[in-house]
């Protein structure tokens, strides 16, 4: 059985990217459009690694890691934050709330599958 | 396709649709909507644009819209106020980002310097010139795509016996966080030789253990040319949560030989693990992941680089992605509609034949094929629902239109737009682009007045035209509707009787003033002005609305404005029609256009010399034309009164009478372009099977009455009128 990556973004050409580089580095690829939506999927999916967007609407990726944090079911899910180099305040916000890494935009397949890597066994 | 290709197309989809998030968010707080989420909604659409170029390097694109986000995150943290200005400017500025996007779709060029000068008046914007300079860097950091991957300023190993020690000690936030210890020293060991040691001193006695507390250290020697720089990027996600220190092991060697790559012995390493075991379960912790130094460091030590196990089989996910729709190329739609409209006229000759072989009504083939009729007629709307799409595309195109003449002609203007939602076919909206465009320059170039007209007639110095969508009766209609001055009825007269449109005696009523602006000739390219113009006048509008298989009639108001109504049919695959018998032939007439049918009576119908004929409906009279004669099946007129009429309204609401033989009853019939089949015959729109398999015309009425009536007849009716 193969680890299952959640993928949470409000866009859906990032969707699409980041199904294309999972499914083809050989991970299932659950997706959520938002926070809200991105916890309904975690209850049914269990993933492995989560992979999170910042700026959502309804509910934005801030949000989504605290949730994820305060179930103590999920504590021990990795999730990365997609950010951008030249945001340190979100990165740091985002470690606030638990993120466990960050995987820098612009997207690059293999940053992100080296990042996986390197928060789930 | 290939997959990048697709996502590729998927990214400049979703770029139209954020363009639109973006206009219509900042029109909104133009009008002054004050709700944070419409500004966080308009910053996302920015940066989702900004993201996605970044993906796929379009960095002209980047450039741009990063400057575009820095001012929209200024305006969402309330440090820059939403005024009217800034609103317009931002609203120019999405114009250059929608042009960027276009760009980089189909590779044509955009304005560099209006690039410029959008981008400087965008940072001008920045309350505090400090961070303007910050945000130009940040934009470098954005124009540069390519991996730099080895560039931290971090001096190189010296020279020696190349390695490093690594001294490692994770607080509690690590693991809180979800980190790893043991994938930390696993990506250790993809940097060389490795050599792990454990520090378990700071392990507490049982009864004292908090298992989310972290006691443990390691210790790391890595042999090999891997530089510090990578071994820090290992720890970067830990950064500030873990004591970390990184030394060459030359530096250490110098310190002394004691401290220099001491193995533990196993031995002690697996009783802590057996020791931990216990511990999780005395201590009953709420999940196994929370006790994380547990079981993983022995495993660390033991293997020192076989870390580049992604999972392995194809992962296909169970439950696909949430998403309500799916796209299908239109050529299988259109086939679809193709095979249905077989199916239509298939069903139809069947049961014709049917009824024909004397089976009863009440029979059961009858009856089932009343189901079958039925159904057919479901699976039609179904599919016909398929194509249709709210016209919400084509609206959306306008307000740029509306800034962009606005400033030309230098009258302010503001664009209400209701109906977005509205549904119509495809084809519909595609071919309706270029008339609503046409008409919208009109409404503000000719429609609206000066701003220094409009205040001494007391109106907002702003003019308003409104656009609109809706559907009645089967059919859509839009409007087109200004506040201006309404058509100057004396200028448009004598502009008509200048170019010998109609006569200088003719006395026309105020609506047939109005609508002689549809007639070819009226407008010419002398008087075109740059803006509305374009060479082209109100009659093209006129024939690609009648194209369409629709109406395009004109009301106006002195003073208070023009509004042009459009209405259109939803579909161009079938049509509601009243099939008729001339001369033996069967043609069907678009039921929509049809106002009554009536039995003329001898006293009604009075000849006008020659073949013209009117008849009196009610108080007025109307032309009647012989659709026989028209079309050419006969020579002579056909007596009125053994025929039917159908009256008939044509654009610009004037009315007509339709002499036919015989009524044979109403049916929904499919489309066939005689065009496609054989080629275009003046009044006839297109062809259709009926249920005996012969093929019907399908008349153009407007056409029709076009080319029957000639310019005298107008003047005729109205000769009559008056004295009838």
């Amino acid at each position: 059985m193969s680890m299952t990556v959640l993928t949470v973004d409000d866009s859906r050409t990032m969707r699409e990217m980041l199904r294309l580089a999972l499914t083809e580095a050989g991970y299932r690829v659950v997706q959520a459009e938002d926070g809200l939506h991105g916890l309904e999927v975690l209850a049914a999916e269990a993933p492995t690694v989560i992979v999170t967007d910042i700026n959502m609407p309804r509910m934005d990726g801030f949000g989504f890691i605290e949730e994820v944090r305060s179930d103590p079911q999920y504590r021990g899910v990795p999730i990365l934050v997609l950010t951008t180099e030249s945001d340190a305040e979100k990165k740091n916000r985002a470690r606030m709330a638990g993120a466990t890494g960050w995987i820098v935009k612009p997207f690059n397949p293999v940053k992100l599958v080296d990042a996986i890597r390197r928060v789930a066994a | 396709m290939d997959p990048l290709a697709a996502i590729r197309e998927t990214f400049f989809q979703e770029c139209e649709e954020q363009l639109a998030e973006l206009e219509n968010g900042l029109l909104a707080m133009e009008a002054g909507d004050t709700d944070p989420e419409t500004i966080n909604a308009v910053f996302r659409a920015v940066h989702s644009i900004k993201g996605g170029a970044g993906a796929f390097s379009l960095e002209a694109l980047v450039r741009f819209a990063h400057v575009f986000e820095t001012a929209l995150d200024e305006m969402r943290s309330g440090r820059l106020a939403p005024t009217n200005e800034v609103l317009k400017t931002l609203l120019r500025a999405a114009d250059v980002l929608a042009d960027h996007v276009r760009a980089a779709h189909d590779g044509s060029a955009v304005d560099e310097a209006h690039t410029a000068e959008l981008a400087e008046e965008l940072k001008a914007l920045d309350p505090n010139g400090a961070t303007a300079g910050e945000e130009s860097e940040g934009e470098e950091d954005w124009g540069d795509f390519e991996f730099k991957p080895m560039s931290v300023d971090v001096p190189a190993a010296p020279a020696g016996p190349s390695g490093w020690r690594v001294s490692f000690k994770p607080r509690a936030d690590l693991y809180a966080k979800a980190n790893e210890a043991a994938l930390l020293l696993r990506e250790l060991g993809r940097l060389g030789q490795t050599t792990v040691e454990l520090d378990a001193s700071g392990l507490p006695a049982l009864t004292e253990l908090d298992p989310e507390a972290a006691y443990l250290a390691w210790t790391v020697t890595v042999t090999g040319d891997a530089d510090e720089t990578s071994i820090r990027e290992v720890f970067e996600f830990v950064d500030g949560d873990c004591e970390l220190e990184v030394s060459p092991l030359a530096a250490v060697a110098a310190e002394g030989e004691a401290s220099a790559t001491p193995v533990e012995d196993p031995g002690e390493t697996l009783d802590i693990g057996a020791l931990l075991a216990r511990v999780q379960a005395v201590a009953e912790p709420p999940s196994p992941q929370q006790v994380p130094p547990a079981a993983p460091a022995p495993a660390a030590v033991a293997t020192p680089a076989d870390p580049s196990s992604p999972p392995d089989g194809q992962g296909q996910p169970r439950k696909p992605e949430a998403g309500a729709t799916i796209r299908v190329d239109l050529e299988r739609v259109d086939r679809l509609i193709d095979l249905v409209g077989e199916l239509v006229i298939n069903q139809a000759m069947l049961s014709q034949r049917v009824m024909e072989a004397g089976f009863a009504r009440a029979s059961g083939v009858a009856m089932g094929l009343d189901e079958l009729e039925q159904l057919t007629r479901e699976i039609q709307d179904s599919v016909m629902a398929i194509r249709a799409q709210p016209v919400k595309s084509v609206f959306q195109r306008m307000p740029r239109l509306v800034r962009e003449v606005a400033a030309m002609t230098g009258k302010p203007v503001r664009l209400v737009t209701e109906g977005e939602g509205t549904e119509v076919d495809k084809t519909v909206i595609e071919r309706l682009a270029d008339p609503l465009t046409h008409m919208i320059r009109n409404a503000i170039d000719h429609g609206l007045e000066s701003p220094e007209k409009r205040a001494a007639a007391g109106k907002p110095a702003e003019g308003v035209v409104r656009l609109t969508a809706a559907h009645r009766s089967g059919r859509i209609v839009i409007e087109v509707a200004d506040d201006g001055g309404g058509i100057n009825r004396e200028r448009v007269k004598s502009i008509a009787i200048e170019k010998g449109l109609v006569a200088p005696d003719a006395a026309l009523s105020d609506e047939e003033i109005d609508n002689l602006i549809f007639m070819p000739g009226f407008s010419t390219a002398s008087e075109v002005s740059d803006i509305s113009g374009r060479g082209v006048g109100m009659d093209v509008v006129r024939r690609s609305i009648q194209a369409l298989g629709g109406r395009i009639t004109i009301s106006s108001r002195p003073g208070k404005g023009s509004t042009f109504t459009m209405s259109l049919p939803l579909t161009l695959a079938v049509l509601d029609g009243m099939v008729v018998s001339v001369q033996g032939q069967t043609l069907v007439a678009p039921i929509t256009a049809i106002v009554e049918t009536l039995l003329p009576k001898a006293g009604d119908v009075h000849s006008l010399g020659g073949s013209a004929r009117v008849i009196a409906i009610r108080d007025t009279y109307v032309p009647l034309i012989d659709v026989g004669m028209a079309l050419g099946y006969r020579a002579g007129p056909l007596d009125a009164t053994q025929g039917v009429a159908l009256l008939i309204e044509g654009e610009g609401g004037a009315r007509a009478a339709l002499l036919v033989d015989a009524i044979q009853g109403q049916r929904q019939v499919v489309i066939k372009s005689l065009e496609a089949n054989y080629r275009q015959v003046p009044g006839v729109a297109a062809a259709t099977i009926l249920g005996d398999g012969r093929v019907a015309l399908i008349l153009d009425i407007d056409t029709i009455v076009a080319v029957s009536r000639g310019a005298d007849s107008l003047r005729a009716e109205k000769r009559l009128a008056a004295t009838g």
